[in-house]
């Protein structure tokens, strides 16, 4: 089946000839997952049925204190500031987007009147400018109204480099943002973009109110006391925030969803560790939501036996991997390793690639270390659904790599382990020390020795690994090793800046203070081409299908090894509904529907 | 002695330079920066921390910097955080009142157990009580307060269900309910420290009192006709606390070591709490802070030491 019959039937579909259950069946016999189908429809406007919640409250409040742990706590609460996630989940008590992502990557309005599609002349078909139509009515917690103006506010106060804001990608790229009417608003853009939907949208799209920040901008935004003292739209207003501890917030009566949020009052507290942050929503039922579960499964298994709580997952598009270095890591080049001059002496060998991706077992690092916190995964792109590719397979079978390496020429040595010319196959494979990964380099150890690969483990403590240290030679863009393992996913339901991890002009190197994407170091025209392609490819389904050839190309090439799609998870008390968590967005986006079961 | 204890005080000018340029050079040196989960972000891109960086002096020579964070300090001007861009003075007068509360309960929880059980173990030496104090102060402070604070939790907690072990500073409730809701989260984390402290302190006590009770002031005591109650009280603890006293004060640093850990299991929103999460994020200036903090303590602590001992003993003179 190829692209044109799709297309056909989502025409079928849309004059009603074809039931969307029909095409959703047609879909999954051919390997499509049932959430691809409907990324499909959606993409090409056919909406799907909203989502209906089952409660439905007459009046606002009444629901007590909602109690939230987020073990490691907010420390600042603008948005455009935002260290991490628990910043950005800070800030979103009282902050909002335009539009939040649901957990299958689709839009969900929150400040917007609808969602802007070529359908209904919202999203230009040069995929060069999209209409925003804002809610009217909806008030600043201190009574100014919500209009255009703080759209454009928000819009120069990110893009503007002396602010240094972190959303600062979401926000450059366009060109200007034009005032139809005061809740009308244009956002033009620079060149055609198909991921039109990441400013004012989703946890980077939070926006601030001009009245407040409009003196602070640039150089001068540290000053601001609204960084401290949020004034938002959102279903709570601010009462209190001590940086490191906790954040509170009261009921907002005017709110702009009748009858909502149920909770009168909003407590998140922060600090400690995450295993005793499970215990207290699943074991003791303390609290009713805890952030970011980062423990191991069956501790939370034995934990849910309380009774109180329940595990959530939220599922995005980290990908826990192993990149295979294509330059040579133990010969120094104009004063740098892993240096693009050279090529690896064997990693650039095709048949040692098959082999090693034929020796992770990636069923067993999924049951025996992962659980439900994962699972197993031929692909690097894993989600969006729309972006997943079906044509990949995984295999764990060291027969086969036996015999690949055979065929190669390696011949096993005396110690078991193989060498061809002189050269012994002995990789160095580092990852940052955390139990799961230790856990994963001894399987992976263990495989390739029954292949006569000789394995020597690295770890390295996070905050080295990660860091941008330029100095230190341990760091994970350095990558002075053979093979390395780290998790990086999307961060945004588009995969345009996730994919640039393997095109040539993101090569780290020590030109660019190795400050690039590219960490394995592969160049390919090809990718290059299909990259640059999607970039500006405004049809989805063309584009669904650049970004699938991509993840392919990544996989034949054993470029990287996937091994485990991670999910984030979230402990959710038994009472506590509605919380529906999105891998795509902050834990919070859907807070002002949370309600607790009596 | 206000000679004394002028030069005592001139005497902490030099040392806490001392302090402060160590740490300084040794944070600074120390790998990571307070921009790293932004490395990891790929929507963030690298001119955005390099801009950070730049604009909060993190590229300078190291002793540029620390110039540069001693004049302010001279000033009065403790800097400001990396990670919440909130003046370092603001979060730590945010936090300083909890740790207060929580150590000054400790210590006192631990002076009101120590005192009589170290006494009574003394007057009967060999005892059953005595080996059964004796027993127990040696668990007392060979279990670190990690390990307790998690014995408490899961049994209190967990088996129990009696007490939450989660502690928040903000308790919205009022009158007698937020008293009860105050003591009700205290009783681990004071209970916790108090008693790795009272473990030792009730050794030293006994000791003291040992030492005493067999001077010939207290026969005469006796032998004028004291009663046993007032000869205790009057002539046996109050000499044996002299040494003890010295030792509470030097040991003050200690439950400040022990809180760092105490304060994280139980999530108390002190200073211990906000310095492990700085050095976690590499806040350098917030860990500064911080530390200093901590050193102004145990210097002032050990000052208050040898003050207190003149004070109680006036047979020490200080020259």
């Amino acid at each position: 089946m190829d692209e044109r019959e799709v297309r056909d039937f989502i025409t079928d579909i849309r004059a009603g000839r074809l039931s969307r259950r029909a095409f959703t069946r047609i879909m999954v016999g051919l390997g499509l997952t049932g959430p691809l189908a409907a990324q499909l429809l959606a993409a090409a406007g056919v909406a799907a049925q909203p989502k209906i919640d089952s409660f439905s409250p007459t009046r606002r409040g009444g629901g007590g204190q909602l109690k939230v742990l987020w073990w490691q706590a907010p420390t600042l609460l603008n948005p455009h500031f935002a260290l991490g996630t628990k910043d950005q989940d800070g800030s979103r008590v009282f902050y909002e987007p335009l539009a939040a992502y649901d957990p299958e990557g689709n839009l969900f309005p929150v400040l917007a009147q609808e969602i802007p599609s070529l359908e209904n002349g919202g999203v230009a078909r040069d995929g060069k400018s999209v209409i925003w139509k804002l809610k009217r009515g909806v008030t600043w917690h201190d009574g100014k109204p919500f209009t255009v103006d703080d759209l454009i506010f928000n819009w120069e106060y990110a893009a503007d480099p002396a602010t240094a804001a972190v959303t600062i990608t979401s926000y450059r790229d366009l060109e200007r943002v034009e005032k139809l009417d005061s809740h009308t608003a244009r956002l033009v853009f620079k060149n055609p973009t198909p991921f039109w939907f990441d400013a004012f949208c989703g946890a980077r799209g939070m926006i601030i109110p001009k009245h407040l920040f409009d003196a602070y901008r640039g150089a001068k935004s540290r000053e601001a006391p609204a960084n401290l003292k949020p004034v938002g739209t959102g279903p709570y207003r601010f009462v209190d925030f001590k940086p490191g501890d906790i954040v509170r917030g009261e009921i907002n009566p005017t709110y702009h969803v009748p009858n909502r949020p149920f909770f009168d009052q909003f407590e998140m507290k922060g600090g400690g560790d995450a295993a005793s942050a499970a215990r207290a929503v699943l074991q003791t039922g303390e609290y009713d939501f805890a952030w970011n579960l980062q423990v191991a499964d069956d501790v939370l298994k034995r934990l849910e036996q309380g009774g109180r709580g329940h595990v959530d997952m939220a599922i995005g598009g980290a990908v826990e991997h192993i990149q295979l270095n294509n330059t040579d890591p133990w010969k120094e080049v104009d004063g740098e390793r892993s240096s693009l001059k050279t090529t690896h002496p064997f990693l650039t060998e095709a048949p040692v690639r098959a082999a090693l991706n034929l020796l992770v077992d990636r069923s067993a690092i999924h049951e025996e270390i992962y659980g439900r916190l994962g699972q197993a995964t031929p692909n690097f792109l894993n989600g969006p659904a729309r972006f997943r590719s079906p044509n990949m397979r995984w295999e764990f079978n060291v027969e086969r790599a036996n015999q690949i390496l055979d065929g190669a020429g390696w011949r096993r040595g005396s110690d078991g382990v193989r060498a061809k010319d002189g050269r012994r196959l002995t990789l160095l494979y580092q990852t940052s020390i955390n139990p799961e990964r230790q856990k994963t380099q001894a399987i992976v150890k263990q495989a390739c020795a029954k292949a006569g690969i000789e394995v020597e483990l690295k770890s390295v403590v996070s905050s080295v690994y990660f860091s941008s240290d330029v100095g230190n030679p341990d760091t994970y863009t350095k990558f002075y090793a053979d093979i390395q393992m780290y998790s990086t996913g999307p961060g945004a339901p588009d995969p345009q800046t996730f994919m640039s991890n393997f095109t040539t002009v993101e090569i780290v190197s020590k030109s660019n203070k190795w400050q690039g994407r590219n960490i394995a170091r592969w160049r390919n025209e090809e990718y290059d081409r299909v990259w640059k392609m999607a970039e500006s490819e405004t049809d989805p389904v063309k584009r669904a299908a650049q970004f699938i050839r991509m993840n392919d190309m990544l996989i034949q090439h054993v470029v990287v090894i996937p091994i485990v799609w991670r999910n984030a998870v979230a402990g959710v008390s038994n009472r506590l509904k509605s919380t529906d968590i999105s891998g795509w967005d902050s834990n919070l986006w859907r807070l002002a529907y949370w309600y607790r079961q009596s | 002695m206000s000679k004394y204890f002028l030069r005592q005080t001139l005497i902490l000018i030099p040392v806490l330079a001392g302090i402060s340029a160590v740490l300084f050079t040794i944070l600074a040196l120390a790998p990571g920066d307070p921009f790293e989960e932004l490395a990891t972000n790929p929507n963030v891109p690298a001119e955005v921390r390099m801009n950070l960086r730049a604009k909060f002096g993190l590229d300078d020579p190291i002793p540029i910097r620390y110039a540069r964070w001693v004049v302010a300090m001279v000033r009065g001007d403790w800097g400001f955080s990396f990670v919440s861009r909130v003046n370092v003075d603001t979060l730590i007068m945010q936090r300083l009142p909890v740790t207060m509360v929580v150590l000054g309960s400790a210590l006192v929880l631990a002076i009101v157990v120590a005192v009589p059980i170290g006494t009574l173990s003394a007057l009967r030496p060999y005892s059953l009580f005595d080996q059964a104090a004796t027993t127990f102060a040696f668990i007392g402070f060979s279990l670190p307060t990690f390990f307790t604070g998690l014995l408490f939790i899961l049994l209190f907690s967990i088996h129990l269900d009696w007490l939450p072990f989660i502690y928040r500073a903000d308790i919205s409730a009022t009158g007698w309910r937020w008293y009860w809701e105050h003591l009700r989260q205290s009783i681990m984390p004071v209970a916790v420290l108090g008693l790795f402290q009272a473990a030792s302190m009730t050794r030293f006590m006994r000791a003291a009192v040992l030492d005493v009770i067999r001077l010939d002031y207290v026969n005469t005591a006796r032998a004028k006709g004291l009663s046993e109650g007032v000869t205790l009280v009057k002539h046996v603890v109050r000499n044996a606390l002299i040494p003890v006293v010295t030792l509470v004060a030097l040991q003050i640093p200690g439950i400040f070591g022990g809180a760092i850990v105490t304060e994280q299991i139980f999530r108390v929103p002190g200073i211990g709490s906000l310095l492990i999460a700085s050095i976690l994020a590499n806040d350098t200036p917030v860990v500064m802070a911080v530390t200093f903090v901590f050193s102004c303590l145990v210097l002032l602590s050990n000052l208050a030491a040898d003050l207190l001992y003149g004070w109680l003993d006036p047979r020490i003179s200080y020259r």
